[in-house]
C-alpha cells in the first residue's frame, strides 16, 4: 500500500467528515430535544422544563461551534482533495448542497444567535420560534446532505456530458428523491435522535450515581430512555428497508456487508468472521438459512463471487463495521427497554447497575452512526458514485507530501478542540442542575430566568430517599 | 433567455463581499482582543459580536459551496491551488470558532488564556491567510488542460503577502469601527484610536496593492489603460471614480474618527458604514480588474459554469431564499442593536 495523494486524500477524508459527523448528529438531536422542552415548558408552565432547556441548551452551543467548524472544512474539502469529482458531478450535487446553504446553514446559525442571547430580548414565544427555527434548519441541513450522498449511493435522474464527461441532471426529482434517499434519511434522522437520547440518558445516570440526582434529572432520563425504547424499533425498521434498497441497487455491498461468499438461493446471517483458510480466506459463525427472512426475493443472493474483486468494496471494514453498528443499536434497545421498565417499577431514581451500563452506554450512538457511515460510505468503494465515477478518478492533482501535512494538521487541531470539547461539555452535563441557575445575568421582566422565584434551588431529596 | 452565469457570478459577489465585511468586522474585533488590557474588556469585545458571528461566518460557506455548485470548474482549480493557505484559513478558523465557547468555559487560568490567545491568533490568521489567497487569485494560477498545473507553494509571493497585510489591516478597521458603534466610555474611545492606526496603515497598502497590481499582469494594465510607462485617459478616465471615490472615503473616515465619539445619537455609525464603502471601492477595482475571469486571466465565467438547468434549478431556491435570509438576518441585527452593557454575553 502506498502512501500516495489519493490514499491520503482518502484518510484525510474519511477523518475529517468521521470527526464532523459526530456533531451534527448530536446537535440534531438535541435542537429537537430543546425544541420539546421548550414547548412543554411553555405548554404546562413546569419549572423543570425551562431548567432541561437552560441547562442542555449550553451543551448545545459548545456542540454547535464544534459542528459549524468542522463543517466548513468539508465544504472546502471537495475542492482542495477531490477536485475531479467536484468537477464532473457540479452540477448536479452542487445545487442540492447550495440548498443546504440557502435553506439550512443561515438559518440555523442566525437563530442560533437568537436562541443564546437574545432571552432578555424577546418574549417567550419568540424564542420557541427562534429554537424550532434551529431545530428545523438542522432537519434541512440533514434532508440536502443525506440527498446529495444518497446521490452518490444511487446515483439518478443525471446524464453525461459527451465531450466533457461531465455529470448533468436530467430530472431534478430524480436526483433529489434518489432510490436510496427515503430510507437513508429516514435511518439518520432517527440515529441522530437515538444518539443524542444516549447522550441525555448517560448524564443523567452520572448525575443519579453522584448524588446530584434532582427533579430534572428524573425527566431528562425519563424522556431518554423511552426515546430510545420506543426509536429503536423504528430504526431496525429503518436500517432493514435501507438494506434493501443497497441489496436492490449496490449488491456487492451487502454481499460484503452479510459476508457471502458464494451466491446462493438461501445465505446465513454471519455473527462473527475472522481470517482462516476456509471458504474465501475466512472462517464464520453464523445462523443459517436466515436470509429467507430478511430478504424478500426469488432471486439467488449474489455472494462475492458475483463481482471481480475490482468491482467489490474491501470486505473487513464493511463487514465489521456493520456488525458494530448493529451490536450498538441492540445495545441501546436493551437500555431503552430496561430504563422504561425501571420507570415504571420507580426505580430509574435510584443508583443501581443500570446506571452504570447507561454512562458509557452514552458512546453507543455516536459509535453506531461512526461505524455504518464506514459501512455505507466504504461499502460504495470502489466508486465516489456508484457505478459511475471511481475513487481513483476523483482525486485531486494535488502533492502527497502536502496531503500528508494537511492531514497532520486537522488530527493535532481536532485532537485539541474535541479533547477540550468533551470535557467541557462533560463538566456541565455531570454537574447537573444543582448549581442552576447561575445569577450572573441581569433578569428582565418576562424573561425565563426571572421566573425562578426559587430562591435556594437546592437538589430535591429522591423520591425514594424521602419517603 | 437569461445569462445565467452573469447572475450567478453577481450572486456570488454579493455573497463574498458580505462575507468580507460580516465576518471581517468579527475577525477584526478577534484581533483587537490581543490589545484587551483585561477580561471585562475582552468580554465586551466579544459581546459585540457573539450573538452574530456564527451567521456571518456562514457566508463563507458561500464562497467555497457556492463556488462548488455554481463555478466547479473554477471550484476544481482554484481549491488544489490554494491547498496550504485554505488549510491555515481553516484550522484559524477551527481555533477561533470554538474559542467562543471554550473562552468562557475554561476554569484554570492557563486554559483561560489559551483560548484567549487561539481566538486572537485564529481571528488574526484567518484574516492574514484569506487576503493571501486574494493576492494569489489575483496574479493567477498555472493551469494546462482545465487543471491546476502549479506547484504547492506557487500562491506564496511578495504580492499575496501584501495583499494579506492588507485584508488583515482591513478587517481591523472594520472591527475597530464595529467596536466604536458598539461601545460606550473608554473601550469607544481606544476603539477611535485603533481604527486611526489602521486607516494609516490601510492607505498606505491600498496604494502598494493598487500599484503593485498593475505590474502582476498585462490585462490589469489593459483594463485601466495605466502603467508606468503609458497612460491612455480614454481607458482611464471612466474607471477614475472607483479609486478616487476610495481616497475621497478615507479622507471621510478620517474626519468622523476625529470627532469626539457620542457627540450626536446615529454618528457613532459613521466610522463603520465608511469603512464599508471604502471595502466597496476596493472591490469594485478587483472587478474591473478581472472580470470576465473567474480563475484569473484563464477560466472565464461562462467556461466554468455549470450547466444552465442546475443554475436555473438554483436560482429558483436563491430568488426566494436569499430575500429571507437577509430579512431574518436584518432582523437578528436589530435585535441585538444598541450599545453593549457590561454583563452581556455569557459567562457560566
Amino acid at each position: 500500500m502506498e502512501f500516495d495523494a489519493l490514499l491520503l486524500s482518502r484518510l484525510q477524508f474519511a477523518f475529517v467528515v468521521a470527526f464532523h459527523i459526530l456533531f451534527p448528529s448530536f446537535t440534531i438531536g438535541l435542537a429537537a430535544f430543546l425544541a420539546v422542552c421548550e414547548g412543554l415548558w411553555l405548554k404546562t408552565g413546569k419549572d423543570v422544563f425551562r431548567r432541561l432547556y437552560l441547562h442542555w441548551v449550553k451543551i448545545f452551543a459548545l456542540a454547535f461551534a464544534m459542528g459549524v467548524v468542522s463543517g466548513v472544512v468539508m465544504s472546502y474539502q471537495f475542492g482542495t482533495n477531490w477536485s475531479v469529482f467536484s468537477e464532473r458531478t457540479g452540477s448536479v450535487m452542487g445545487p442540492l448542497l447550495g440548498y443546504e446553504v440557502l435553506t439550512a446553514f443561515f438559518l440555523e446559525a442566525t437563530f442560533l444567535g437568537v436562541m443564546l442571547f437574545g432571552w432578555n430580548r424577546v418574549g417567550n414565544k419568540l424564542h420557541f420560534v427562534a429554537t424550532c427555527a434551529v431545530a428545523i434548519g438542522t432537519t434541512f441541513s440533514a434532508f440536502w446532505i443525506l440527498s446529495a450522498n444518497s446521490w452518490m449511493q444511487t446515483p439518478a435522474g443525471f446524464a453525461t456530458d459527451p465531450v466533457t464527461g461531465n455529470f448533468y441532471a436530467t430530472d431534478w426529482w430524480a436526483v433529489i428523491f434518489n432510490p436510496s434517499f427515503p430510507s437513508r434519511f429516514a435511518h439518520m434522522m432517527l440515529a441522530a435522535y437515538i444518539t443524542t437520547a444516549a447522550v441525555v440518558l448517560a448524564a443523567g445516570a452520572w448525575q443519579v450515581l453522584r448524588g446530584r440526582g434532582t427533579e430534572p434529572t428524573r425527566w431528562q432520563m425519563r424522556m431518554a430512555a423511552g426515546t430510545l425504547a420506543l426509536l429503536l424499533p423504528l430504526q431496525i425498521w429503518a436500517g432493514h428497508w435501507s438494506g434493501e434498497v443497497a441489496h436492490h441497487h449496490q449488491p456487492a455491498k451487502i454481499a460484503v456487508m452479510e459476508g457471502w461468499c458464494e451466491t446462493a438461493d438461501v445465505q446465513p446471517t454471519l455473527l462473527l468472521a475472522w481470517p482462516s483458510d476456509g471458504a474465501c480466506g475466512r472462517d464464520a459463525v453464523g445462523i443459517p438459512g436466515t436470509s429467507r427472512f430478511l430478504f424478500a426475493t426469488d432471486e439467488p443472493l449474489q455472494g462475492m463471487d458475483a463481482f471481480p474483486e475490482s468491482e467489490r468494496p474491501p470486505f473487513w471494514i464493511v463487514f465489521w463495521s456493520f456488525r458494530l453498528m448493529v451490536g450498538a443499536g441492540l445495545a441501546l434497545l436493551a437500555l431503552g427497554l430496561w430504563g422504561v421498565f425501571l420507570w415504571w417499577h420507580g426505580r430509574l431514581d435510584r443508583p443501581g447497575l443500570y446506571h452504570y451500563l447507561a454512562v458509557p452506554g452514552g458512546a453507543l450512538g455516536f459509535l453506531a452512526v461512526v461505524t455504518g457511515w464506514v459501512t455505507a460510505e466504504v461499502g460504495r468503494q470502489p466508486y465516489t458514485v456508484y457505478g459511475v465515477l471511481r475513487t481513483v478518478d476523483s482525486v485531486a492533482p494535488v502533492e502527497a507530501g502536502q496531503v500528508a501535512f494537511s492531514l497532520l494538521v486537522f488530527m493535532i487541531v481536532y485532537a485539541i478542540i474535541f479533547t477540550a470539547g468533551v470535557i467541557y461539555m462533560a463538566r456541565i452535563a455531570s454537574r447537573g442542575f444543582v448549581d442552576q441557575p447561575a445569577t450572573a445575568r441581569p433578569r428582565a421582566p418576562g424573561s425565563p430566568l426571572a421566573a425562578v422565584d426559587d430562591p435556594a434551588e437546592l437538589p430535591e431529596a429522591f423520591e425514594g430517599e424521602s419517603k | 433567455m437569461l445569462d445565467l452565469p452573469l447572475i450567478w457570478a453577481l450572486i456570488l459577489a454579493i455573497g463574498v463581499m458580505l462575507y468580507v465585511v460580516l465576518d471581517g468586522f468579527d475577525l477584526g474585533v478577534g484581533i483587537l482582543t490581543g490589545r484587551a488590557r483585561s477580561d471585562e474588556e475582552r468580554n465586551m469585545m466579544t459581546a459585540t459580536v457573539e450573538p452574530v458571528w456564527d451567521g456571518n461566518e456562514t457566508w463563507l460557506i458561500i464562497g467555497g459551496g457556492g463556488l462548488f455548485a455554481a463555478f466547479p470548474t473554477a471550484y476544481a482549480i482554484l481549491m488544489p491551488a490554494f491547498y496550504l493557505p485554505i488549510l491555515v484559513m481553516l484550522a484559524a478558523l477551527i481555533f477561533r470558532g470554538v474559542a467562543f465557547e471554550f473562552r468562557h468555559k475554561a476554569v484554570r487560568p492557563v486554559t483561560r488564556r489559551f483560548w484567549n490567545a487561539a481566538f486572537f491568533g485564529g481571528s488574526f490568521a484567518a484574516a492574514l491567510s484569506q487576503g493571501v489567497i486574494l493576492g494569489a487569485f489575483v496574479q493567477g494560477v498555472a493551469v494546462e488542460d482545465g487543471v491546476f498545473a502549479g506547484r504547492p507553494f506557487d500562491w506564496l509571493t511578495p504580492f499575496s503577502l501584501l495583499v494579506g497585510v492588507s485584508v488583515a489591516t482591513g478587517y481591523i478597521l472594520l472591527g475597530a469601527g464595529w467596536l466604536y458603534l458598539k461601545t460606550e466610555g473608554e473601550l469607544q474611545r481606544r476603539a477611535r484610536g485603533w481604527a486611526r492606526a489602521a486607516l494609516i496603515v490601510l492607505a498606505a497598502c491600498f496604494l502598494a496593492v493598487s500599484l503593485a497590481t498593475l505590474s502582476v499582469n498585462e490585462q490589469v494594465v489593459q483594463r485601466w489603460g495605466f502603467s508606468m510607462t503609458e497612460i491612455r485617459p480614454a481607458v482611464l478616465i471612466p474607471l477614475l471614480p472607483i479609486p478616487l471615490a476610495g481616497m475621497v472615503l478615507c479622507g471621510l473616515l478620517w474626519r468622523a474618527l476625529s470627532a469626539s465619539p457620542g457627540q450626536a445619537k446615529g454618528h457613532d455609525a459613521w466610522p463603520f458604514l465608511i469603512t464599508i464603502g471604502i471595502f466597496l471601492s476596493g472591490y469594485l477595482g478587483l472587478a474591473v480588474s478581472l472580470l470576465p475571469f473567474i480563475v484569473p486571466y484563464q477560466v472565464t465565467i461562462h467556461e466554468a459554469a455549470a450547466r444552465d438547468n442546475a443554475l436555473a434549478f438554483m436560482l429558483v431556491g436563491a430568488v426566494i431564499m436569499l430575500p429571507v435570509i437577509l430579512a431574518y438576518t436584518a432582523y437578528v441585527y436589530r435585535l441585538f442593536w444598541g450599545k453593549v452593557q457590561p454583563g452581556d454575553g455569557y459567562h457560566d
